[in-house]
């Protein structure tokens, strides 16, 4: 019984993220269309709203192309892990209540670990990975250095979000998604970024920190046309590019997700205990509603960020990373730390 | 159940070394060594280590192998030629000894294991017991061990640096 | 459930392969490559005792073994592109010659 559950979450989880990053590509080109001042898509159904499955057709019905001195294993290999570590990170985030269905209980998160969120973080380690691969077995010279300028990116954010989530942990006593969530119950002024925790530093460090690490602008130099034709997926075509791209998309949901779930409340609706109602359907509705509409938030805030804002050049990327973000969110965790310490925050 | 799992893991695990020592490429050996620490990695959570089974992925797999691959695409390593045919004897002897070590310790840890594990203690694995050990009993050694971390980072910015003459 | 002496005997014979790693490989990089293996088969080891044992013990020993791990890869690599500058390969069997 335990197994059919998960199977029936797995499988919940994966489709929606699918129809997520096909939902995000027809965000992102009305979103840039109306922040251009130009229509986006429009002609593909009402409001260009079957746009995502033209491009799908588009994507399978091209042609196959290995360069030749590619190396074959690993340039097949990249896209699909690209992707695999970026679903993988979503398994320990929780995006309900624990709900009773038929008398049991079943949490609305795949993976209940103890260390929930040193998983989403090795996760996200493993898909350093694929842009390596990609840019090394391409072999051609921006490739290459898309690809290693990409990962040194990757990493070198890793940390402060690592530090920044790590003040997260301080506060709240574990490193499980689901009681960080629960610790947050109440009014939206018990949220770890508010009075719970007295985040704010943090989850801007993370915001950014999240930013880099799915290069997205300002910070995608590594895979920006006319910097270095497009990094380390130029000489992937067809459905290899649309590998990356959805890996890119579910990355983005995953990072805003663990951000929503460490600082602001997760699935919780930031109303005080005694204006819910019972617990039942109603409620457990409008609580994964509330995750789900903090999460479209989030990819809102990604696009607009990416429309409105100049990329960094790659040397004032690891300026801010290195020199700017991690001695941030050292001082954040000190701070945090002696909070904690003092018994001003913390549970 | 976890059984089934320990074997596919132990499979992968002796593919995966064997491709680390013998093919030519290095970057083929770097992600084969990756895939050989994840694949630990699932040993470690079978064997109910859900903590260092987590840390090894993040460390190993996604930190210290990535600075392999780096390292190896920076310098651009081709691929390794043949051995000297003068080193047969070493190519022969080096399996055989390895063979015969492994016998020797095969057998040493064999006799000084019970023949199945006991029930898990509660809490074993979790952040919170090995957190509790780590910054009570062994306080100094994490305070040393930070040390060498930052002499480690020091000595290998200043190893590399380019000689700025 | 898992019979112990298994995990070991793998254990073992990953440490082997190591060395047979390290007395075979010619590339320096690949050399440190098999010694990280032998440094995993004996974590491997450790785990298996302190699931044994029920301790968290052990399981601090692999953590300070994964630090010095980390650590000893950093060092090595620079190492090795030094003296890649230096001689231009990193084949061991052609760097066999003192400073001159």
């Amino acid at each position: 019984m335990e197994i059919l559950i998960n199977f029936v979450k797995i499988v919940t989880v994966f489709s929606l993220l699918m129809l997520c990053v096909s939902i995000m590509t027809w965000v992102e080109r009305r979103l840039s269309a109306i922040i251009q001042y130009r229509l986006g898509p429009n002609r593909v159904g009402p409001w260009g709203l079957l746009q995502p499955i033209a491009d799908g057709v588009k994507f399978i019905q091209k042609q196959d192309i290995i360069p030749a001195e590619a190396h074959k294993l690993f340039y097949v290999l990249a896209p699909a892990l690209a992707v695999v570590p970026a679903l993988c990170a979503f398994a320990v985030i929780p995006f309900g209540p624990t709900v009773e269905i038929f008398g049991t209980k079943v949490p609305f998160v795949i993976l209940d670990l103890d260390g929930g969120l040193l998983w989403a973080f090795a996760a996200t380690g493993l898909g350093v990975y694929a842009l390596v691969l990609a840019g090394w077995s391409s072999n051609s010279k921006f490739s290459l250095i898309g690809g290693l300028r990409s990962s040194a990116q990757m990493i070198s954010y890793e940390l402060p979000m690592a530090l920044s989530v790590a003040s997260v942990v301080l506060v709240s006593g574990t490193l499980r998604p689901t009681q960080i969530v629960e610790q947050q119950a109440g009014s939206f002024l018990h949220w770890n970024i508010f009075g719970g925790g007295f985040q704010l530093l943090g989850f801007i460090l993370f915001t950014v920190a999240g930013y880099a690490e799915t290069n997205r602008t300002p910070f995608d130099l590594p895979e920006a046309e006319g910097e270095l034709v497009a990094g380390y997926h130029t000489e992937y075509s067809g459905m290899r590019f649309a590998a990356f791209f959805m890996a890119e998309y579910i990355n983005m949901m995953t990072s805003s997700a663990l951000g929503i779930t460490l600082f602001l409340g997760g699935w919780q609706l930031g109303l005080p205990t005694r204006w819910l109602p019972e617990p039942g359907w109603v409620l457990w509705g409008a609580q994964i509603l509330a995750f789900v509409l903090k999460m479209a938030f989030f990819q809102f805030l990604y696009v607009w960020v990416r429309w409105t804002l100049p990329r960094f050049r790659y040397d004032q990327l690891m300026n801010l990373g290195w020199k700017g973000l991690l001695p941030l969110s050292l001082a954040n965790l000190a701070v945090t730390a002696i909070l904690v310490a003092y018994d001003l925050v913390g549970h | 159940m976890e059984l089934i799992a320990f074997f596919v893991l132990a499979l992968l695990l002796v593919a995966s070394a064997l491709v680390v020592i013998t093919n030519r490429n290095p970057v083929t050996c770097a992600v084969a060594l990756a895939f050989n620490l994840v694949a630990i990695a699932g040993v470690y959570m079978v064997l109910d280590a859900q903590f260092i089974g987590l840390l090894q992925v993040i460390v190993y797999a996604g930190a210290i192998m990535v600075l392999i691959l780096f390292v190896i695409m920076l310098l651009n390593l081709r691929e390794e030629e043949k051995p000297h045919p003068a080193g047969t004897f070493q190519r022969v002897l080096a399996p055989a000894a390895s063979l015969l070590f492994a016998v020797v310790i095969g057998r040493a840890l064999f006799l000084s294991a019970p023949s199945s594990f006991p029930e898990k203690a509660d809490g074993f694995g979790t952040a919170a017991s090995i957190g509790n050990e780590l910054f009570m009993r062994f306080y100094y050694p994490f305070e040393a061990i930070s040390l060498l971390l930052v002499v480690a980072m020091i000595g290998a910015v200043l190893l590399a640096k380019r000689d700025v003459s | 459930m898992i019979d112990p002496r298994l995990v070991l005997v793998l254990s073992a014979v990953l440490f082997s392969l190591g060395v047979v790693g390290v007395l075979t490989r010619r590339g320096a990089i690949s050399i440190l490559m098999c010694v990280e293996l032998m440094l995993n088969a004996g974590n491997l080891a450790f785990i298996t005792f302190a699931r044994i044992a029920g301790g968290p013990e052990a399981q601090i020993y692999v953590f300070f073994v994964m630090t010095l791990a980390a650590a000893e890869a950093a060092a090595g690599l620079a190492i090795v592109i030094a003296l890649f500058r230096l001689r231009g390969t990193t084949d061991v069997d052609e760097i066999n010659l003192l400073k001159w």
